[in-house]
């Protein structure tokens, strides 16, 4: 409690006086980047909630969410995906130009910059963290996105201001690949990758003045288990439009708080600024008092990510599950997985689970993606009778109201779900009932995430499973992953030399095709034909994908969140708090 | 006398709730899983006897909730038509003992729904699964003590009958069971076992794990009267006179356990009643849609419907109610144990 009190004072303490820290304004020589929004005022420090505490801070090996939103703040690269326009943007590099056959880029770096530390970035840095991404020896989960027709992407220094980058083959999305492969200090780091101690470097435990970035912030404190403290990096690259150095910002404030619930509590007692996604129940708790307690409140409409069901179509000759594969002729059956998608209530899915904030989905591309999806899939209403005709068809019938398969079994399986997803779980709750409808006895078994994901892609040991994909990043590539038949999540049947189906060898083609397509006409043709494929062969049931909904004090000025993650704290440089006037400020306590 | 009318008054009240649960197809208006998808949350309906226009009716009657139009989850009253409460309604089908019937104790008009106690997130009636779920949830209660029993007193005989290695090793590993954290034993017992099972499967499986955990203590104590039991004179003298274990066991020992046993099975079944609760409220106890209290009550956990929908907490109530029924019956059966064995 008393530290919650002493938070409070902090807070209070550095709005009040924010005159007092402002950074250094840029140098001649330094070739900034200004940014357009509204000017704030320096000073305070955002209190944010995070699920857990990061695992690391060593951006190349880091793979979960907490540790990336973290280090995504301390951290800067080349050329990056501004989350609101979904276009790339010049960051490190002020400027690149690209070969006739879109496999050379070479990269001008900005001037003059500096770590965090003080310490000078040269071109010697890009190509020490390129280095360092594509050892194979460092395992980092961003490698794969860096190697291209299957070869790395080679990144040669022509004098201190300028990289030449080149692909093996011509690709899309290569501006996009540059985004997040943080720009390592050679001087900190080359040491511990040469000792071959890599993986070790930049824990939690390491002292903040051995880590330094090109990100707005820099480390100044942790304390495990409670909190994390970002404060400024005085060297920061951008200006406002006022030639200001950016971040407003004196300090980023991580607090590790679990669940959603408990950050929802937390952000109504006023600890923090912001909840950087509420569920939709909470949401619409918040949207109740929103102009009482004065929260600003953002529904962005429906997230990138998809929530589907998926068949276990798995090659089972090697394992010993004899069960499964009896069933799998079902599931094999086109008109089967079309049953199953017509009977499914998906309105009721966003009604139920997400409250109305969110939508119901027939293919893998979110209506929000309005860059790539394809309008013309057909989105059949629901309909019990049209999805007994289509079982009848493919030779079942009913047994008083159960379903039988064509050699008098009855139709009965389980869906597996992450019991530590609640949205998931009453999915399959839904869907039960639904298919209950149709004589199929379905039963649901909660488990436990890990044991799950080792089931879907290890063991095979299930029939059916909820799942969710997606969300990373409007473009088409990271999906390639998905659709590829021999793509590590390419989840109905992994593992595939060949692709099993027809259908399966024309996606994999128009999927390679529009990754080398440059034109983005041409390009979305090929897409919206894999789209198309991917929604009349059902190899996903698609179901819904929720709003993103994001809370937030409303002296947070500068505030405007993309459906891209990190959702909030996208442009944190640019956010500002507006100052409070005293009476309200009390009101928070 | 008046202990007398305790007992009895909470007997009453026990074999009342028993009757309810185990009738509870026919009580419950709707079949628990039935889902209303038009009316997730809705609170309960409130019964009237006056109606908008200030009439008044001899049989109550509700009114049809209608959502807001603004909002999913707010609704109000339509007052434009009432619906007479009726008894003895055809309704959903459902089947006790094997008979398959459709006449529910009360309901209202088809076109309408009556939801005492509100609906869940799936406009599922809260009334109806609390029923439904005091069936499941008591059963499981019941067999789990009567295994917890029948281990005791298997376990507690054969010790204290037969004493030696035998009753020292069995006693070391009663206290070890004693000793053991139960909630997390259970809680490690069950995930272990297989998720991927049928709900009887599961509800056989969850009365085996809670019975077999819960045997010590009965053992102990029943092994104690045992041993004072076997060295009573007519004990002896019908030992003298060539009687087998199995006659003195039978005719002379067993008799005096039966009141230990009696109050460890009232104690018990509030017990695994409640353990039952805590497995299924941290979602290892039987899945969706069977519902048990546990599973009810295991929507609390989200904070938006432990401060939005008060009707969710609903079953706690006959869950309160049903413990103390138990534990009144287990004091008064221990006080005239202790009476009579004075």
């Amino acid at each position: 409690m008393r530290y919650l009190f002493t938070l409070g004072i902090v807070w209070l303490f550095a709005g009040l006086c924010s005159a007092a820290s402002i950074p250094q304004a840029p140098q001649r020589e330094e070739e900034v980047q200004a940014a357009s929004n509204t000017l704030g005022n320096y000073g305070g420090s955002l209190v944010v909630a995070q699920r857990s505490e990061p695992k690391t801070l060593n951006p190349v090996i880091a793979a979960d969410a907490p540790s990336r939103e973290v280090i995504g703040r301390m951290m800067a690269d080349l050329i990056h995906i501004n989350r609101a326009s979904q276009h790339t943007e010049p960051a490190l590099a002020k400027s690149w130009t690209v070969s006739k056959d879109g496999r050379v880029f070479t990269l001008k770096l900005r001037r003059g910059v500096r770590f965090s530390d003080g310490q000078p970035f040269t071109a010697d840095d890009v190509v020490f963290s390129f280095q360092v991404y594509l050892d194979d020896k460092t395992h980092s989960p961003q490698r794969d996105l860096l190697v291209i027709g299957g070869k790395p992407i080679t990144v040669q220094k022509l004098d201190d201001e300028t990289v030449r980058c080149t692909l093996a083959q011509p690709y899309a999305a290569a501006e996009r690949i540059f985004d997040s492969v943080a720009i390592l200090p050679r001087h900190l780091l080359e040491k511990p990758y040469r000792d071959g101690t890599f993986a070790q470097a930049w824990t939690l435990a390491t002292p903040p003045a051995q880590i330094a970035g090109l990100g707005p912030f820099r480390l100044k404190e942790y304390t495990p288990g409670q909190r994390l403290v970002l404060e400024r990096n005085p060297y920061y690259w951008k200006v406002d439009r006022t030639k200001r150095r950016l971040p407003y910002l004196d300090q980023l404030v991580f607090l590790f708080l679990g669940n959603e619930d408990a950050q929802v509590l937390r952000f109504q007692s006023g600890d923090t600024d912001l909840v950087n996604r509420v569920g939709a129940d909470n949401y619409s708790l918040l949207s109740k008092d929103a102009s009482t307690r004065g929260y600003q409140l953002f529904d962005l409409g429906p997230s990138l990510e998809y929530n589907f069901l998926v068949f276990n179509l798995n090659d089972l000759q090697s394992k010993n599950l004899s069960k499964i594969a009896t069933k799998q002729p079902w599931f094999n059956d086109v008109r089967f997985r079309q049953a199953i998608s017509l009977a499914v209530d998906r309105e009721a899915i966003v009604k139920l689970i997400y409250a109305g904030r969110g939508a119901a989905l027939w293919g893998n591309v979110s209506p929000s993606n309005k860059y790539w999806i394809d309008t013309s899939i057909p989105h059949p209403p629901r309909s019990i009778d049209k999805a007994k005709e289509l079982l009848k068809s493919a030779g079942f019938s009913w047994l008083g109201d159960r379903l039988m398969d064509p050699h008098g079994q009855l139709v009965e399986f389980s869906i597996i779900t992450s019991s530590s997803n609640a949205q998931r779980s009453k999915m399959a709750t839904i869907i039960q009932d639904d298919l209950n409808k149709l004589g199929m006895d379905v039963h649901i078994v909660p488990l436990e995430f890990r044991a799950m994901l080792d089931r879907v892609f290890q063991t095979y040991d299930y029939e059916v499973a909820i799942m969710g994909l997606g969300g990373g990043d409007a473009d088409p590539t990271p999906e390639m992953n998905v659709w590829l038949s021999n793509g590590g999540t390419h989840l109905w049947h992994l593992g595939e030399y060949k692709p099993a189906t027809a259908w399966e060898s024309q996606l994999d083609q128009l999927m390679q095709k529009q990754m080398l397509e440059l034109n983005y006409k041409r390009r979305k043709r090929l897409y919206d034909q894999a789209q198309e494929i991917i929604s009349s062969n059902v190899p996903f049931v698609f179901l819904a994908t929720p709003d993103i909904l994001v809370a937030a004090k409303k002296n947070v000025a500068n505030f405007q969140p993309a459906i891209l993650e990190p959702t909030a704290l996208w442009d944190v440089e640019e956010l500002y708090l507006r100052p409070v006037p005293p009476a309200s400020a009390g009101s928070h306590r | 006398m008046l202990k007398n009318r305790k007992l009895v008054a909470a007997c009453f009240l026990l074999i009342m709730l028993h009757l309810v649960f185990m009738l509870g197809s026919f009580v419950a208006p709707y079949g628990p899983s039935a889902q209303n998808r038009d009316f997730p949350f809705v609170p309960p309906s409130a019964i009237h006897f006056m109606d908008a226009t200030g009439h008044f009716h001899l049989r109550p009657f509700v009114y049809q909730w209608s959502p807001r139009p603004d909002s999913l989850r707010e609704y109000d009253e339509s007052h434009t038509q009432l619906y007479p409460i009726h008894l003895f309604v055809e309704g959903d089908a459902y089947s006790i003992g094997g008979i398959s019937l459709r006449t529910h104790l009360f309901g209202v008009a088809p076109e309408a729904q009556i939801f005492l106690a509100g609906t869940d997130g799936f406009g599922r009636d809260q009334f109806s699964r609390i029923v439904a779920g005091g069936r499941l949830s008591i059963a499981t209660g019941l067999l789990a003590t009567m295994v917890s029993l029948a281990l005791g007193l298997l376990i507690g005989i054969v010790s204290g009958f037969y004493g030696g290695w035998i009753d020292e090793s069995a006693m070391r590993f009663a206290e070890l069971f004693l000793v053991l954290p139960w909630l997390y034993v259970l809680l490690a017992v069950r995930s272990f076992l297989p998720l991927h099972i049928t709900p009887t499967q599961a509800f056989l499986l969850l009365v085996l794990v809670i019975g077999t955990i819960g045997w010590a203590r009965p053992a102990r104590l029943i092994r104690g009267i045992v041993l004072g039991a076997k060295s009573r004179k007519y004990v002896l003298a019908s030992r003298g006179f060539g009687a087998s274990d199995w006659h003195i066991l039978v005719r002379h020992i067993l008799p005096h356990t039966y009141g230990v046993l009696l109050t460890q099975a009232a104690l018990l079944v509030p017990q695994y009643i409640l353990a039952e609760v805590t497995l299924s409220f941290f979602g290892l106890g039987l899945g969706e849609p069977e519902p048990s209290w546990g599973n009810l009550l295991a929507n609390l956990q989200h904070y938006n419907v432990l401060v939005s929908y008060w009707w969710m907490c609903a079953p706690a109530l006959p869950l309160i109610l049903v413990s103390l029924g138990y534990l009144r019956v287990a004091d008064v059966i221990q006080e005239r144990v202790q009476s009579a064995s004075i």
